[in-house]
């Protein structure tokens, strides 16, 4: 690890502000990506800031339709959120295939979507569900929000502060565990909403999560496992690497889907 | 049996220690006034070093010193060696090349070691280390063994031209084409047996301290042998004369192989610590591990089986190139030889073999021992082509088998082994009933209901252990000899310490060798201590490796024991005024043949120090023996292991349904500590065969360089094995132990890819059989039905 400044602002102001003073600035959530790179020397930011005592960032509500989530929420506090349960048990399922214990105990859902790692799960959720991320600044639907491999529309100076997701008809997770990181090799959310069906690809995409819309097109008429057999999710823009190859993700795609669907019920 | 004797499932006396975290590792030892080391390493696979430029890195905060190749050649250390010489077919000797500590002209891998930064912290040493400037000219590399001695490919040793380092041969090669001529039927096979990392819980380490009033040097390091690595820092390094030079190996946490070797870390500390007058200290992280451990494995054969009209099997022949890396590791000619070329023969009576092995460098980390070394590769090669062979005659593989077992003993192989004792048939058969092997088909069939795919796969392996008889490893190669020795001292009060050069690193040792001592004296386990790992108060030892610590360490404790007992016997005859020979010791009692007098173990060993029963000119005082002892043959343990799988074929997704172990490895000091060898074995096996797999791009870049990359077996990953053994004891050590520790390793891998081939319905799937893998061999297979 690299000497570094450490900030621990009490506010979001105040965190914002020390984000936009400082060019290589990292915030810190949970740290189960930052944390490790840092130690491992690939990352090394001038500042961290501690977003642990901004108040208001951690938490599960239901507001209307919408689960709302604070970006602070721990991986394990939505897991065990009786909220998340009933509203989206897909997503409760999510968080708890989601790294290991000790990931869970600490990572945050806010660490994780402003990572945008290609393997990570929620971003399919996100994507899926058609969900909404809120900043400091505004407000960003989930089509807007993944720019490519750990890239996100997120500004210099944005902090996310909350993720909200409409309540969906149906949903479903299934993941695919890479044998070596168990990160997903595949990981597929469906989700049914009155916005309609939608199919988010994680793991899979050399640009990250992606929808696959010939299946979210099949789905709307027919909601079956059966409904996207025919479909083949192209092997171009998709992962080729040790752990499997392009048509063999583009593949595991299409089953894992139907699995998604057929859990989904 | 007593409770805590021969026989019994004795629990592990140290892991009081280690699940308390109060054990004693390398890196917990600190030394007053120590400096951290850190290496700048090589991220070129092969380059020249134009120029090195400390200057900078020198001023940095707490840079004690930074040194470089250049300083090391300058105060005359030697290079790394290997310690076994292999001869070519034509007879030159194996072409070794220099292997500095220290890269000084060239660097050779990723992570070869250019230079090393000594700091007050290890902060201060990475962050100095960065600031070296190093200027490579970067040359093409090689990874391939099947590519190395193309021509053009890149040259890696100029003694060693076409990067080979030796061709050699073992066997009888018209014999063989003999029996291939002659064949009705000819199994060809080509395998790539996977290079493996060894991934030890704890990495490596090293601390040096010399003492400069006495000129005398201290390592303490992560060793499975320090009393061989005293030998060769000291004889061919040439750091300093044996009796000025110690070695420790404290609590180590695992080695499988690779912590038996002399690595350039170790030396550097030592002369680096010389240097500085100061203890150095140096821990591997998992980052270097992955580039510096030497792996495992690693060879591309050619292989094929002649069987004729009777189905009895005539000929095997097999070509092989072992990768040895960019250095020759310290025993790594020995491995793709003399422990793979003669256990061709598996348990089956082949009347012709004959093995041909080209070994060769390639820009990739060494290549060494790796849990069972040489014999899971052969193991592969043998038990894969008994089992398509089996699948290409229409025969079930058990039946092939059993056609073919050596069936009577001594049995002398066309590739040196003469095995001892054993009965095949009889763990095979048992490893049938556990899986029940009968009702297989109805399995299957249930399997293929619900739209996945089942498979069986046997692995009828044998290996040579209890290694070995020093003459017959002398004319072979070996530079030193495989006895072993012990040392047992028994205190006046009676407790007893043995000092044993069989080094213990996860083997529990201390649990077993006590209950032997506990066995033979009839004394409690808890008085009984095992001293390893120092060589300052074991006098000389050959290590641990090979599953030889009880076959050989504990030999020699035996022979040392029955000294012990013979001079106790006569204290006790002095005592009780009766003649030594008149003397019966059992359960700890020592009693006068025919009568009620008695004396115990306690006041036996008293009297043997205050000697007021008897004069100096009598007997000796004191109770104190010390053993050498040499096998007089290798051991084979051998056994069956059955594998059932079940494969998701839309995904490739395997699960081991169900995992049969039966092994014979002769007589059983402790069945809990052997269980878990087993365990421990097929999952490292179960590793290979679908998981781990070390992976070097075309560049030379190793791209499984973590465990995001490289996949370690989890427990999720195994199912729950059922073990058992049958026993035949061994004739040639007087425990009758023939080792357990490599068994797993060794077979496992066939019986994987055999279920798995059985499975998907052809036999082209490589290891590791990872989803990818093994979807595409599924997609095949079901193609090849539907035909």
């Amino acid at each position: 690890m690299y000497a570094f400044k450490y900030e621990k602002p009490w506010s979001l102001a105040a965190a914002a502000a020390l984000l936009s003073e400082s060019g290589d600035a990292k915030l810190l959530a949970g740290g189960q990506t930052l944390l490790p790179a840092m130690k491992l020397r690939l990352a090394g930011p001038s500042t961290i800031i501690d977003l642990s005592k901004v108040p208001g960032l951690s938490g599960v509500t239901r507001e209307g339709d919408n689960l709302v989530i604070g970006a602070l929420t721990k991986h394990v506090e939505v897991m065990n959120s009786a909220e998340v349960q009933k509203s989206i048990p897909a997503l409760a399922h999510l968080v708890s295939v989601l790294g290991d214990p000790a990931v869970r105990n600490r990572g945050t859902i806010g660490g994780s979507l402003a990572n945008n790692d290609p393997s990570a799960d929620y971003p399919a959720a996100v994507l899926a569900l058609n969900g909404t991320v809120h900043t400091n600044k505004r407000k960003i639907a989930a089509d807007d929000f993944f720019k490519g491999l750990f890239e996100t529309a997120l500004a210099a100076d944005e902090i996310i502060e909350r993720v909200s997701f409409p309540v969906p008809e149906k949903a479903g997770y299934e993941k695919f565990r890479n044998p070596a990181s168990r990160f997903a090799l595949v990981g597929v959310f469906v989700a049914k909403t009155k916005d309609g069906v939608r199919v988010a690809v994680t793991g899979a995409g050399e640009s990250g999560v992606f929808r696959v819309k010939e299946m979210e097109a099949a789905l709307a008429k027919d909601w079956s496992p059966k409904a996207i057999e025919g479909v083949k999710v192209s092997a171009s823009g998709i992962i080729a690497d040790l752990h499997g190859t392009a048509d063999y993700r583009a593949h595991l795609a299409g089953v894992i889907a139907r699995r998604a669907v057929a859990k989904a019920g | 049996m007593s409770a805590t004797g021969i026989g019994a499932a004795v629990r592990r006396k140290e892991d009081q220690r280690f699940i308390t975290g109060t054990g004693n590792y390398t890196s917990d030892i600190t030394r007053p006034g120590e400096v951290r080391a850190y290496f700048v390493r090589s991220p070129h696979a092969h380059a020249t070093i134009d120029k090195i430029d400390v200057s900078a890195a020198k001023r940095m905060p707490g840079v004690v010193d930074i040194l470089t190749g250049a300083d090391l050649a300058g105060d005359k250390i030697g290079g790394l060696i290997c310690g076994w010489a292999i001869t070519s077919k034509d007879g030159t000797p194996m072409k070794m090349g220099a292997h500095p500590a220290i890269a000084a002209d060239k660097v050779r891998c990723v992570g070869d070691a250019v230079a090393v930064v000594l700091a007050e912290t290890l902060l201060q040493a990475r962050d100095a280390a960065e600031a070296v400037q190093v200027d490579y000219g970067v040359l093409p590399a090689v990874v391939d063994p099947a590519k190395a001695t193309a021509k053009g490919a890149p040259q890696l040793h100029d003694v060693a031209p076409n990067n080979l380092i030796y061709d050699w041969h073992l066997g009888d090669k018209a014999a063989t084409e003999a029996a291939f001529a002659a064949a009705k039927h000819v199994t060809k096979l080509d395998i790539i047996n996977n290079r493996l990392v060894p991934n030890a819980m704890e990495p490596r380490a090293a601390i040096a301290e010399y003492d400069q009033g006495n000129d005398a040097l201290t390592l303490w390091n992560t060793s499975q042998n320090p009393h061989v690595a005293r030998l060769v820092i000291s004889a061919f390094v040439g750091m300093a004369p044996e009796h000025k030079l110690r070695v420790i190996a404290p609590d180590v946490g695992g080695g499988f192989g690779s912590k038996i070797f002399i690595y350039p870390e170790e030396v550097v500390a030592l002369w680096a610590a010389r240097r500085v007058k100061r203890p150095v200290k140096w821990v591997s992280d998992r980052s270097e591990a992955f580039l510096t451990d030497a792996h495992g494995r690693d060879h591309v054969t050619h292989a094929e089986l002649a069987t004729d009209a009777n189905h009895k099997i005539t000929g095997l022949r097999v070509h092989t190139i072992a990768n040895i890396g960019s250095y020759m590791s310290t025993f790594s000619s020995s491995v793709p030889t003399y422990l793979y070329a003669t256990l061709l023969s598996g348990q089956y009576a082949i009347p012709a073999i004959y093995a041909e092995v080209d070994a060769v460098y390639t820009n990739t980390a060494p290549v060494d021992a790796y849990r069972g070394a040489g014999r899971p590769e052969a193991t592969f090669v043998v038990e894969r082509l008994v089992e398509v062979a089996a699948r290409e005659l229409g025969l079930d593989p058990a039946e092939f088998r059993r056609k073919n077992f050596v069936t009577s003993f001594p049995h002398q192989t066309p590739v040196i082994m003469t095995y001892d004792a054993g009965d095949y048939d009889a763990s095979m058969t048992k490893a049938m009933e556990m899986i029940d092997y009968k009702n297989f088909g109805k399995r299957k069939a249930e399997s293929e209901k619900n739209g996945k795919l089942r498979g069986i796969g046997f692995s009828t392996y044998i290996e040579a252990c209890g290694i070995a008889p020093s003459q017959a490893v002398g004319s072979l190669g070996a530079g030193v000899g495989l006895w072993e020795s012990a040392e047992v001292r028994v205190n006046p009060t009676g407790s007893v310490e043995i000092l044993t050069g069989s080094h213990s690193h996860g083997q529990g040792h201390e649990t077993t060798f006590a209950q032997l001592v506990s066995d033979r004296l009839g004394v409690p386990i808890d008085t009984v201590s095992i001293v390893h790992g120092d060589t300052d108060k074991v006098q000389f030892g050959m290590g641990t490796y090979g599953s030889r610590s009880g076959a050989v360490g504990m030999s020699a404790i035996s022979k040392a024991l029955d000294k012990i007992e013979d001079k106790a016997k006569k204290v006790a005859g002095y005592m009780m005024e009766a003649a030594a020979d008149d003397i019966e010791f059992k359960d700890g009692k020592f009693t006068v043949k025919g009568t009620d007098k008695s004396v115990g173990w306690g006041d036996v060993t008293l009297n043997a120090y205050i000697a007021h029963k008897f004069t100096g000119g009598q007997l000796e005082p004191g109770l104190k023996e010390g053993a050498f002892y040499d096998p007089t043959n290798f051991t084979f343990p051998a056994g069956c292991h059955l594998a059932e799988v079940e494969i998701d074929p839309e995904t490739g997704k395997i699960t081991i349904a169900n995992w049969v172990a039966v092994d014979d490895f002769g007589n059983i000091i402790n069945p809990m500590i052997v269980e878990g060898q087993v365990h421990g074995g097929i999952a490292q096996g179960v590793g290979q065969a679908m998981l781990e797999g070390a992976h070097y791009n075309a560049d030379g870049q190793l791209v499984t360089g973590s465990f995001m990359d490289y996949a370690m077996p989890r427990a999720a990953d195994l199912p729950s094995f059922k073990v058992d053994t049958t026993v035949t004891p061994c004739p040639s050590n007087p425990l009758g132990i023939k080792g357990c520790g490599e068994a797993g390793a060794i077979a496992s891998p066939a019986a994987l890819i055999n279920a798995i081939t059985n499975a998907v319905g052809h036999e082209n799937v490589p290891m590791p059989a990872t989803p990818s893998v093994v979807w595409k061999a599924a997609q095949g297979g079901m193609k090849k039905a539907a035909e």
